[in-house]
């Protein structure tokens, strides 16, 4: 069972409240990008055994977005951020080096 | 013109917790910066409250405000003035970005009552239901059994639960059963 803080009203949510966004932090590229660049935003996703980071939607509560950072082996949750970063915080980036040392996700470490 | 009846037509499963349809409810869904004093000014001439702390409700269910997220407040009033009141939020609120849009039509109001009434919505709800995280004065929007509803407890320990109309009868089944089925004996 995953239990996620929404960082907009501050509620411990259950799973079953939330919906799942996939993916977070996806560049997007649209009209004259290149079919790879193309490709990469559609259909090319991370599937880590560790640190991953998701888009989740609390919605049977407030209904916005947000973004977590936890991790898909244990399921231990570092952290939940505003939808509109556009990277990990840097608290949430300390507290995953404090849990899992040397973790790099995409481009971020 | 036809006479407003409420979804459960005042139905009542009596024991020792009782779960009651409270009726005709008056509820305005408030959109807008909460931050701005113009919005305050709206809230406190409908209902003369202060705009509650998030997750949290001022007033009662006759003259309420409720916290629904960062950007929405949900008003309560009486039924019977609940359009006008929304015809005069929307006027105060005039020029800004806002949304104040008369509810109540589309919702229900159950109350669960009786010694046992927390472990009553625990059972079908996925809320901490004890005293030390859930007291008077908390609103909490959640899922209640497969669908969205709403409720805070009174100082009195009485619950109020708010669901969509059109799942009034499964919201209020859903409760009178678990109501029926008995005190767990955790939360006392």
């Amino acid at each position: 069972m995953l239990t996620l803080t929404c960082p907009y009203c501050g509620v411990a949510a259950d799973e079953t409240e939330l919906q799942a966004g996939g993916e977070a932090h996806l560049k997007r590229f649209g009209p004259g990008a290149s079919d790879d660049e193309f490709e990469g935003y559609l259909f090319v996703r991370e599937n880590p055994k560790g640190v991953h980071f998701e888009r989740w939607r609390h919605a049977y509560g407030c209904g916005k977005w947000f973004l977590a950072a936890r991790c898909t082996v244990t399921l231990e949750v570092f952290g939940t951020y505003p939808a509109q970063s556009k990277e990990p915080p840097a608290h949430i980036r300390k507290a995953i080096t404090a849990k899992r040392p040397g973790w790099t996700w995409r481009e971020f470490a | 013109m036809s006479e407003p009846v409420s979804a459960l037509m005042g139905r009542v499963a009596a024991g020792a917790v009782t779960v009651r349809d409270e009726g005709l409810a008056g509820m305005i869904t408030l959109r807008g910066d909460l931050a701005t004093a113009k919005l305050r000014t709206a809230c406190k001439h409908a209902t003369g409250l202060a705009l509650p702390a998030p997750g949290k409700i001022t007033g009662n269910a006759a003259k309420g405000l409720a916290w629904m997220s960062p950007d929405e407040l949900l008003v309560l009033v009486p039924h019977a003035g609940a359009g006008a009141v929304a015809d005069q939020m929307a006027q105060t609120l005039a020029g800004t970005h806002h949304l104040a849009a008369n509810v109540s039509d589309a919702r229900a109001l159950i109350s669960v009552a009786g010694p046992h009434a927390r472990e009553v919505l625990a059972k079908v709800s996925p809320v901490d239901m004890h005293p030390g995280s859930f007291a008077a004065g908390d609103f909490r929007r959640s899922r209640i059994g497969q669908v969205a509803g709403a409720f805070w407890i009174d100082a009195d320990e009485v619950i109020r639960v708010i669901c969509f109309r059109s799942q009034a009868d499964y919201v209020f089944t859903l409760l009178a059963k678990s109501a029926e089925d008995g005190a767990v004996g955790f939360l006392g």
